[in-house]
C-alpha cells in the first residue's frame, strides 16, 4: 500500500484530572473512508479536535504526507488541508449560503471581495453536490439537511486532503443520507482521505473501508471493515468478551403492564414539532420511543411534560382531558422528565448534589416555602445510598461528578417527587457500561415494584429492546408503528424506521 | 399574501425599511406642521448638528455587530475634546500634531479595552462601563473648568463652510460622510468586515471556520475607540471647547441610532446606512422640539428611550417570527 | 492554619481585606478617624459613623443588584430610578415655602416606592417576557428615566420645606443613629430572613446558573426574573427616598448619579460573579461599605466627585480580572512555566 496520507503517532491529551487520549495511533490513506469508533467518551472527538487544531496535543507527532505538522488553530489545520464538518452545523446562520462557503477566503479583486465570483462559485460547488438553492438567502432560511450540505461544500472547496465528518447523518433522513454518501464516495475517488464518525453501524458497514476503535482514550486496534463482524466490533468497543455481549441481550424479565392507562394521546400534534402521535401508556409499563434523531421522539416526550403545547388532538391523564401548560402542570400530575441533554437542561452545575436532588420537590412545594435542612439531608442521603451515587459528600458540586453519577442525581431529583410517570430521554448517553445497565435495570424495577410508568428513549436500539415492553416508532414527527411482545426486536424497529411497511 | 408579508418581515432589511419610512413620515409631518422644515438648510443642519453622533454611531455599530457593546464612546469623545483643548492651550504643539495625538490616544484606549475583553473573556459592557468612568474621570482630572480652543487654524477649520445647493455643510459633516462610506465599504466588501458579521452570527462557528476571532474582536473595539476620538474632533469643531460634560449620554444615543437603524443587539445583522437614518430620526425629533418651542429638552430623552424600546421589542418579535418560519419550512421540506 | 485557608478562599476575604486596608490607611492618616462621640441627646457621632450612614443607600441598592446579577442579569437603571423616586416623593409633598405637605408624607413615600417597583416590573417585563438582554433592557430606563424625572419636576430642583421629610435620612430625636441606617438594617434583615425561610435564593441561583435546567424542574423562570427586577426597583425606590431626604430636594440630574456603577462594584467586590449563579449578600453589604469608605477616603484626599470614577474604574477592571477564569488560567500557566521547563529538562536527562 502507498505511503500514508496522515500518520498520528503516540498522541497524548490530558485535561485537568482526565487523561483523554493516551498513546493513540491513527493512520489514514488517501482515497480511504476510515471510521473512528468508540463509545461516548472514548476519545473520538478529542482525537479529531487535536487533529484540527482545536485542542493542542500534549504529546506525539502528526505527519501529513510525510511532513510533520502541528496545527494550533482550526485555521492552521485548514491551511494544511484538513477540513471538518461537525455534527451541529458550525456555520453562521446570519450570513448567506455563499458567504458561509467562502468566508475567510473570499475571492478578491483589488483587495475587495468579488461578490459576483463568490456567488458564481458557490452555485457551481453546490451543483456538484446536487444542491440547487438560492445562495443569496441567509443560511437560517434552510433546514438542517441543506445546512449540512453547505458545510460540506465549504469543507471540500478548501483544497482539502482530509475531510472529517463528525456524526454528519444524525439529523438526516434516508434520502439525504444516501445523497451524502454519494458525495462522500465521489470525494473518495478524487483521492481524499475521509474520516467518518457515526453511531449508526449500518452506515459504517455500508460506507467505510477501515475502522479504528478507541476505548477510554486508548487505541484498541485498527481493522478492515470486511474482516470485523459487528458483534466483535461492539465487543471491542465496550471492552467485553463476545459472549458477554451476547448475554447482555438477555436481561431480567420485563415488566408486565397493568390494564390501567395512565396517560394517552389521541392524534396529538404540536405546531412545528409533532405532526401526529397517538399512544397509550399503562401503569407499570416501560415504553420506548424509537426513531432517529429529529424523528420527533424527544419532542413527544417534551409534549408529555408540558414543554411543548398540544395544538391538535387530545391528551388525557387518568382518563381526563388535560392541557399541560408548563412543566409544573405536568409535575402536579405526577410526570417527571430527565432531559436528553444532561449538561444543558439537567444539572445545575454550581449547586451541590443535595440541592440538585431536592430542587424539583422544592419547586413543587413552591417558592415561598422551604424544605427544612434536616429533611434535605435525609432525602439526599437516602437517594445517594439507594442509587449508589458516588460522591465524596452530599455537598459536593454536581459538576464535579462523572456523567453517570450526574445522571443518577437527576433521576434521584425526580424520584424524590414520587412520580407516576418517569420519562428518561437518553439516560445512558455518555456514561460507562456498568452504570448503563444499572439504569436500565432500575427503569424496569421501578415499573415492576412501584407500578410506575416509564418512557425510555435511546438511540441505542438494543438497550430499548431489552428494557421496553412496548415501542413507539417515530419517523418524520409522526408515529409510524407500535411494537409489542415479540415484535420488540432490533429487526422490527429497523424495519419500522426504514418504512418498509408503507 | 400573508406568506409574502411574512417573508418581508423576515427579510434582513425590514427594520431598515421601517426606519426609512419612519424618517420620511416624521419629516413630512414636520413640513406639514412647520414651514421652517421646508428650508433645505434645516435638512442639512440635521447632519451638521449630528456629525459627531454619526461618527460615534459608526464606531459603535462595529461593536454591536459582533454582539458586543461599547459604553465608553461618549466619555472618550469628551476626553478627546478636553485633551485637544488642553494641548492647544498649554503647549506649542501644532494643531495637526495635536489632532494626531488625540486620535492615537482614543484608538489605543479602544484597543486596550478590546484586548482586555478578548483576552480575558470578560463581558464587554462591564469593561467599557469602566472605560467610560475612567475617561470621564480623567477629563475632570485634566480640568474641571471649560477650556476654550482659540487656535486660529482650528477655528478656521470650524468656520469652514462647504456650499451645498442653497445651503452649506461643515467640516464635521465631511468627516462624518467619509466615515460612513469607509465603514460601509469595509463592512460590505472586505474579509475583515465579513468576519465581523460571522463573529456576530456565531462566535464558536467563526472560530471553527478558522476565522481570526481574537484579532477581529480587538480590532472592532479599536475602531470604536478611533471613531469616538474622531467624533471628538468633530464635536470640538462645533463647540470649540473641552469640557467635562461633553457628550454626556451619547453612548445611549449612538446605541439607539444603531438599533433604530436595524442592527440586532445580539449581533450579526445590521448595516451602516441604517445607522445614519437612526441618527437622522433622532435629529428630526430634536428639530421638532426646538420648533415647537414649549417642549423641554428632556422630552428627547424620553422619546429616544421610547423609540429604542419599540425597536428592540420589534426585533424580539422579528427574531421569533423568523425562527417559526424556519421551523415551518423545514417541516414542509420533510413532508 | 486550616481556618486561615478557609477564610482566604471564602467570598468575604476580598471585601474584608479591602475594607481593612482602607480603615488602617484612614486610621494612620486621618486624625481621630476611629473616635466616636456621644452627644447629649444620645446621638453617636464620628467619622466611622458618618461612613456607615452614607453607605446605607449603597447597601440597599446592592441588595437588589446582588439578586439581579445572581440571575446572570444586570440592572443599570437603578440610578435613574432613584432620580424618579426622588422626583415623585418631592413633587407629591411639594415645595411650599410654609412647610406644609400637599400630600401626606406616608402616602408620598408609598407612591415613590411604588413607582420604583413599577420601574422594576418594566425591566422585568423586557427581560423575562421579551427576552431582551438585561444590559440593553435596563439601558432603556437608564436613558429615559432621567427624562421622566425631569418631566415630573418640570426641570426644576424641587426643595421640600416640610420638616418631617428630613428625618428619613436624618436623626429622629432620641435615636442614636440616623434613620437611613435603620432602614438599611431592616432591609438587610428582611432579605436575610426571606433567603433563610423561603427557597427563593435557591431558585435565583438555579436560574442564574442554568435557566434551561431550571425551567425543566418546574421553576417559573419568568416569575423569578420579575421578582428580582421588581425587588431591585423597590430598593432603588427606597434609596430615592433617602437620597432626596438627605438634600431635602429632588435633583433629577444628579440624584443617584453613577450609583449603578457603585452597586455593581459592591456586588462584584462581595464575591458574586458578574456572570451570575452563587451570590453572597453579606459580601455585597461589606462591599458597599468598602466602596463608601473608599469614596470618603478619596474625598478626604482632595479628589473631587467628578474625578472619583477614575479610581473606581481601575477597581472594576481589577475585580473583573480577579474573577475571570481565563485570567486565572493564564496566571497558573505563567506560574507553572518554570516547573514545566524543569520537568522537560528532567525528562531529557532521563532519556539520555
Amino acid at each position: 500500500m502507498a505511503a500514508a496520507l496522515l500518520e498520528m503517532r503516540n498522541i497524548d491529551k490530558v485535561f485537568p484530572g482526565v487523561r483523554a487520549l493516551s498513546n493513540v495511533d491513527f493512520t489514514l490513506h488517501a482515497g480511504e473512508i476510515h471510521s473512528l469508533m468508540g463509545e461516548n467518551g472514548a476519545g473520538k472527538s478529542t482525537l479529531v479536535k487535536v487533529l484540527t487544531g482545536v485542542y493542542p496535543k500534549d504529546g506525539g507527532t502528526i505527519h501529513l504526507n510525510g511532513r510533520e505538522i502541528s496545527p494550533k488553530t482550526p485555521k492552521e489545520a485548514q491551511e494544511e488541508g484538513i477540513s471538518t464538518v461537525y455534527q451541529e452545523v458550525n456555520l453562521c446562520p446570519n450570513l448567506t449560503v455563499a458567504e458561509n462557503i467562502f468566508i475567510g477566503r473570499e475571492p478578491r479583486r483589488f483587495g475587495f471581495i468579488d461578490w459576483k465570483e463568490v456567488n458564481r462559485r458557490s452555485v457551481e460547488l453546490l451543483q456538484k453536490l446536487d444542491v440547487d438553492i438560492d445562495v443569496n438567502k441567509t443560511l437560517d432560511n434552510y433546514p438542517v439537511a441543506i445546512q449540512q450540505m453547505v458545510a460540506i461544500a465549504r469543507a471540500v472547496d478548501v483544497d482539502a486532503k482530509i475531510l472529517i465528518l463528525d456524526e454528519p447523518t444524525s439529523s438526516l433522513n434516508e434520502g439525504e443520507t444516501a445523497r451524502l454518501f454519494k458525495i462522500v464516495r465521489q470525494l473518495q475517488k478524487q483521492g481524499m482521505g475521509i474520516i467518518f464518525i457515526s453511531h449508526f453501524l449500518e452506515q459504517i458497514y455500508e460506507l467505510c473501508d477501515h475502522i479504528t476503535i478507541l476505548r477510554n482514550g486508548e487505541l484498541v486496534g485498527s481493522y478492515e471493515v470486511a474482516k470485523l463482524p459487528r458483534l466483535e466490533l461492539i465487543a471491542r468497543m465496550v471492552g467485553k468478551d463476545l459472549n458477554d455481549v451476547k448475554d447482555m441481550d438477555k436481561m431480567a424479565e420485563k415488566s408486565v403492564p397493568s390494564e390501567e392507562v395512565f396517560i394517552e394521546t389521541d392524534h396529538a400534534a404540536s405546531i412545528g414539532q409533532i405532526k401526529d402521535v397517538s399512544l397509550q401508556i399503562h401503569k407499570g409499563e416501560v415504553i420506548g420511543f424509537a426513531g432517529l434523531l429529529g424523528s420527533g421522539r424527544t419532542e413527544t416526550a417534551e409534549m408529555l411534560f408540558g414543554l411543548k403545547d398540544v395544538t391538535g388532538g387530545q391528551l388525557k391523564i387518568n382518563g381526563k382531558a388535560e392541557k399541560l401548560a408548563n412543566p409544573m402542570a405536568a409535575m402536579k400530575d405526577g410526570i417527571a422528565f430527565c432531559p436528553e441533554d444532561r449538561k444543558l437542561a439537567g444539572i445545575i452545575g454550581d449547586l451541590t448534589v443535595r440541592e440538585n436532588i431536592i430542587l424539583a420537590l422544592q419547586a413543587m412545594d413552591g417558592m415561598f416555602t422551604h424544605i427544612p435542612y434536616s429533611e434535605q439531608v435525609k432525602l439526599a442521603d437516602q437517594f445517594i445510598e439507594k442509587l449508589r451515587i458516588k460522591v465524596s459528600d452530599r455537598d459536593q458540586l454536581i459538576k464535579n461528578l462523572s456523567g453517570g453519577n450526574q445522571q443518577k442525581v437527576i433521576i434521584a431529583r425526580w424520584l424524590a417527587t414520587h412520580p407516576q410517570f418517569l420519562i428518561l430521554d437518553e439516560p445512558t448517553r455518555g456514561i460507562d457500561v456498568g452504570t448503563k445497565t444499572e439504569i436500565q435495570k432500575m427503569a424496569v424495577e421501578l415499573a415492576k415494584t412501584e407500578g410506575m410508568s416509564v418512557a425510555f428513549i435511546s438511540s441505542e436500539m438494543d438497550e430499548m429492546v431489552r428494557t421496553c415492553s412496548k415501542l413507539i416508532v417515530m419517523r418524520d414527527r409522526r408515529k409510524v408503528a407500535e411494537l409489542t411482545g415479540e415484535q420488540v426486536s432490533s429487526d422490527g424497529v429497523m424495519q419500522a424506521i426504514a418504512g418498509g411497511d408503507n | 399574501m400573508n406568506k409574502k408579508l411574512g417573508e418581508i418581515i423576515a427579510s434582513k432589511y425590514f427594520s431598515f425599511f421601517v426606519t426609512v419610512i419612519l424618517f420620511a413620515v416624521l419629516y413630512g409631518a414636520g413640513i406639514a406642521m412647520y414651514k421652517g422644515f421646508m428650508k433645505p438648510q434645516v435638512f442639512l443642519n440635521l447632519f451638521i448638528d449630528n456629525a459627531a453622533l454619526i461618527i460615534v454611531t459608526v464606531g459603535i455599530t462595529f461593536t454591536l455587530l459582533i454582539g458586543g457593546i461599547d459604553l465608553s464612546v461618549g466619555a472618550v469623545l469628551a476626553l478627546t475634546c478636553m485633551v485637544l483643548a488642553w494641548i492647544l492651550a498649554n503647549t506649542g504643539i501644532p494643531v495637526f500634531a495635536a489632532i494626531f495625538i488625540v486620535l492615537l490616544m482614543g484608538t489605543l484606549f479602544g484597543a486596550l479595552q478590546g484586548y482586555i475583553i478578548a483576552k480575558f473573556d470578560l463581558q464587554p459592557f462591564i469593561i467599557t462601563l469602566a472605560g467610560m468612568l475612567f475617561c470621564r474621570g480623567m477629563t475632570a482630572v485634566i480640568s474641571r473648568e471649560t477650556i476654550n480652543i482659540t487656535d486660529p487654524v482650528f477655528v478656521a477649520m470650524a468656520d469652514f463652510r462647504l456650499p451645498v445647493g442653497p445651503g452649506f455643510v461643515s467640516m464635521g459633516v465631511l468627516i462624518a460622510l467619509a466615515s460612513l462610506i469607509i465603514a460601509a465599504v469595509v463592512l460590505g466588501f472586505t474579509r475583515f468586515g465579513r468576519n465581523i458579521y460571522a463573529l456576530g452570527g456565531s462566535e464558536s462557528s467563526a472560530s471553527l471556520m478558522g476565522l481570526p476571532v481574537f484579532r477581529t474582536k480587538v480590532s472592532v473595539y479599536t475602531i470604536s475607540g478611533f471613531c469616538s476620538s474622531l467624533g471628538g474632533i468633530a464635536y470640538a469643531l462645533m463647540m470649540l471647547t473641552g469640557y467635562n460634560l461633553h457628550g454626556m449620554g451619547m453612548e445611549m444615543d449612538a446605541i439607539a441610532s444603531t438599533v433604530i437603524g436595524g442592527t440586532l443587539l445580539t449581533g450579526g445583522v445590521g448595516f451602516i446606512p441604517g445607522a445614519l437614518f437612526g441618527v437622522l430620526i433622532q435629529g428630526v425629533i430634536l428639530t421638532f422640539i426646538s420648533f415647537q418651542g414649549t417642549l423641554s429638552a428632556w422630552w428627547t430623552k424620553i422619546v429616544v428611550g421610547a423609540l429604542l424600546c419599540v425597536f428592540i421589542i420589534m426585533q424580539a418579535f422579528i427574531t421569533e417570527h423568523k425562527s417559526k418560519l424556519t421551523a415551518q419550512s423545514s417541516l414542509e421540506e420533510n413532508s | 492554619m486550616e481556618k486561615l485557608k478557609n477564610f482566604t478562599s471564602s467570598s468575604l476575604f476580598l471585601p474584608v481585606v479591602a475594607l481593612a486596608v482602607l480603615l488602617v490607611f484612614n486610621g494612620i492618616f486621618v486624625e481621630g478617624f476611629f473616635d466616636i462621640q456621644v452627644t447629649e441627646d444620645g446621638r453617636l457621632f464620628g467619622r466611622v459613623i458618618d461612613i456607615l450612614t452614607r453607605s446605607s443607600s449603597l447597601v440597599i441598592l446592592s441588595l437588589g443588584m446582588t439578586l439581579v446579577i445572581a440571575t446572570s442579569g444586570i440592572d443599570i437603571s437603578v440610578g435613574a430610578v432613584v432620580a424618579i423616586s426622588a422626583a415623585v416623593v418631592c413633587t407629591l409633598i411639594g415645595g411650599r415655602g410654609d412647610g406644609v405637605a400637599e400630600t401626606p408624607m406616608l402616602l408620598a413615600m408609598l407612591a415613590s416606592v411604588g413607582i420604583g417597583i413599577l420601574c422594576g416590573l418594566w425591566n422585568g417585563l423586557l427581560v423575562a417576557k421579551f427576552k431582551i438582554q438585561a444590559v440593553v433592557a435596563t439601558l432603556i430606563l437608564m436613558t429615559a428615566g432621567r427624562g421622566v424625572a425631569q418631566l415630573l419636576t418640570e426641570g426644576q430642583i424641587i426643595t421640600v420645606y416640610y420638616k418631617p421629610f428630613a428625618s428619613i435620612a436624618g436623626v429622629i430625636p432620641g435615636m442614636p443613629l440616623p434613620t437611613n441606617v435603620f432602614i438599611a438594617l431592616a432591609m438587610v434583615a428582611f432579605v436575610a430572613i426571606v433567603m433563610k425561610k423561603t427557597s427563593i435564593g435557591l431558585f435565583i441561583q438555579s436560574v442564574g446558573i442554568n435557566p434551561t435546567a431550571a425551567k425543566y424542574v418546574g421553576i417559573n423562570v419568568t416569575m423569578v426574573l420579575f421578582l428580582v427586577y421588581a425587588f431591585s426597583g423597590f430598593c432603588a425606590g427606597v434609596t430615592g427616598l433617602i437620597e432626596s431626604s438627605l438634600i431635602r430636594a429632588a435633583d433629577a440630574n444628579n440624584a443617584g448619579l453613577n450609583m449603578e456603577m457603585d452597586a455593581i462594584l459592591a456586588v462584584a467586590l462581595g464575591g458574586t460573579l458578574l456572570s451570575g449563579g452563587k451570590f453572597y449578600l453579606g459580601g455585597s453589604v461589606i462591599g458597599a461599605i468598602t466602596i463608601q469608605t473608599l469614596t470618603t477616603t478619596l474625598y478626604a484626599l482632595g479628589v473631587s466627585a467628578d474625578q472619583l470614577p477614575v479610581v473606581k474604574a481601575v477597581a472594576v477592571i481589577a475585580i473583573c480580572l480577579i474573577q475571570s477564569r481565563k485570567a486565572r488560567d493564564l496566571f497558573e500557566k505563567w506560574k507553572n512555566r518554570g516547573n514545566g521547563a524543569a520537568a522537560a529538562g528532567a525528562k531529557a536527562v532521563n532519556k539520555a
